[in-house]
């Protein structure tokens, strides 16, 4: 196996702003920064202010990275098609899951919630099946 | 007043939350795709992020729990505890959409502001799968 260390003190430095601000929002206002759940939110039901304020927060953010000149990627990677199929799926999966990588991910496990903790194992055993199949093929490792 | 404030406190984490996740790398689909592919050249880099993330946010949701409310005296957002079939499809489908794009709902929300245009397939797809959920919800209990 090939493995490519590089990016870890920024992973790990971005990890920790993720944890800051996941942290401060439940000590603050008692609110689990689940981005699945807020952003579906908008649009299932009468969403609340702070929902709002958070998915603007987020989007700030991003304008603020390309503002900033920080070294962004191009582009999201893949062509419409593929976006819309995988996107569908991220949307159906983590609203009957109830969460994602932020939610169960993140305040999951920090709630130490042993059903946040099934579902990360979940989701990351099916993302890693996934990329291996399209990249690799059933037939085997290229 | 006291709404509004609360709402101006959470946009500002939700910012922290989107430098963080551009800063660690979440929002480049090559990045997530070359951690999820443990077959091919392993990046392993991103596993820092959710790493960082949970030991930062753990004292916070820990203390806050003990606490039992929130420091504005707002209560605790307590999600279900069950481990049901909803659950470990949600997050097995919502996977195969991580891994087919490399994109989560945090990162897609981040490009929101950085290409709206490139990144509107994944967040409509995103919305129509979350509504469709509700609908499957709605319909029949797991």
């Amino acid at each position: 196996m090939v493995i490519d260390t590089s990016g870890i003190a920024t992973a790990a430095a971005g990890g920790a702003l993720i944890g800051l601000a996941a942290g401060g929002l439940y000590l603050t206002s008692g609110r689990i920064a689940g981005i699945s759940g807020i952003f579906g939110d908008l649009f299932t039901r009468r969403p609340a202010l702070w929902k709002v304020a958070f998915v603007i927060g987020l989007i700030l953010a991003g304008l603020a990275a390309r503002l900033g000149g920080v070294g962004i990627p191009n582009g999201p990677g893949t062509g419409p098609a593929l976006l819309a199929i995988a996107g569908l799926l991220v949307g159906f999966g983590t609203r009957l899951g109830n969460g994602c990588t932020s939610g169960h991910g993140v305040c999951g496990l920090a709630r130490l919630s042993v059903r946040s903790l099934a579902a990360v194992a979940v989701f990351m055993i099916s993302a890693a099946v996934t990329v291996y199949i399209v990249r690799h093929g059933l037939g085997g490792v290229k | 007043m006291k709404t509004f404030l609360s709402a101006l406190l959470t946009l500002g984490f939700g910012v922290l939350f989107g430098a963080g996740l551009v800063l660690s790398g979440m929002i480049d689909p090559a990045k997530v795709q070359g951690f999820l592919d443990i077959a091919g050249v392993w990046r392993p880099a991103l596993a820092f992020v959710m790493g960082a993330a949970v030991l930062v946010a753990l004292p916070f949701f820990q203390w806050t729990r003990r606490r039992g409310k929130a420091l504005t005296g707002e209560g605790l957002e307590a999600p279900p505890q069950v481990i049901d079939v909803r659950l470990i499809a949600g997050a097995a489908i919502f996977g195969v959409g991580w891994g087919l794009s490399g994109i989560c709902p945090g990162p897609a929300i981040v490009w929101l502001g950085l290409s709206p245009a490139a990144i509107a397939p994944f967040v409509l797809a995103v919305i129509a799968g979350a509504l469709l959920a509700e609908l499957f919800k709605d319909g029949k209990s797991v």
